[in-house]
């Protein structure tokens, strides 16, 4: 099962509908509630990074017996410094990030904690993708 | 309203309602979900930090009011959340909220006066 959505930067009005999509898909399918319950969490920290610093970006979800895989590519400014971004409050957010309650530089930490790997690239200037897989059955590692 | 676990320790387990009434609020949607049992409550203005919360049965308690609060607390599965000192709940926040099952109280009282009050009722704490 494979399905692709797209997100506006800026839109915080619509932060997290893919998230909450994705849960409702998740809970259909009957997935164990711990694991769903980990890929929706990084699922929405992804978009609301989209909203908060991209200019647009499209999420893919691909879900099979195993595994739900997540790509998130944007378009927007990239990260020059992914080491640093990774560091847990380090954080480039303006303040109307901040007043939605994020931009406390837990974002990609907290994505990283809720999957089983995570990659992500980055072309400064041109935009970022994260790369999520989670188990569904306890196949880490 | 009556107050049921004075000491805490006691009981640490309550209604949404209780809780509604120890707290002085008004339930805003969902009222029908306010039987459910709360066991743990978290309070932050941080969305980021909500959403590291991996016990259910929890009440949010917070400042901030806008539809960022109701999508954390749904992808966090909370049913219930304090908004503190009237925050002005919007209608696009309630419809999310109930689209979600969501109980919403509105308290006159601060963050730090509710947790008072809950903690001394003997809801945990999660950290």
């Amino acid at each position: 099962m494979q399905f692709r959505h797209k997100i506006s930067g800026g839109d915080f009005a619509r932060a997290g509908n893919v998230a909450s999509a994705v849960k409702k898909i998740l809970r259909q399918l009957n997935i164990d509630h711990s694991v769903s319950k980990r890929i929706v969490i990084a699922l929405y920290e992804g978009e609301v990074n989209v909203v908060a610093h991209a200019y647009s970006g499209i999420i893919e979800v691909e879900i099979d017996e195993n595994k739900i895989e997540t790509k998130i590519t944007d378009k927007g400014p990239g990260i020059e410094d992914i080491e640093k971004a990774m560091e847990e409050g380090y954080s480039t957010a303006t303040p109307q990030v901040r007043e939605m309650g994020f931009g406390a530089g837990m974002g990609l930490a907290n994505m990283k904690k809720n999957s089983d790997s995570m990659k992500i690239s980055s072309v400064p200037g041109e935009g970022t993708t994260v790369e999520l897989v989670t188990y569904i059955r306890n196949h880490a590692g | 309203m009556v107050r049921l676990n004075k000491s805490r320790g006691y009981n640490n387990k309550m209604t949404i309602k209780e809780i509604a009434g120890i707290v002085d609020g008004k339930l805003i949607c969902c009222e029908e979900k306010a039987s459910t049992f709360v066991e743990y409550a978290f309070s932050s203005d941080l969305m980021s930090d909500v959403l590291t919360i991996e016990k259910e049965n929890l009440v949010l308690i917070t400042g901030l009011a806008n539809l960022q609060t109701i999508r954390t607390s749904e992808m966090s599965d909370i049913n219930c959340i304090i908004f503190a000192r009237d925050k002005k709940i919007g209608e696009e926040m309630v419809s999310l909220a109930r689209e979600n099952n969501m109980v919403l109280v509105e308290s006159p009282h601060s963050v730090f006066h509710i947790s008072g009050e809950l903690y001394k009722a003997g809801i945990k704490s999660i950290y």
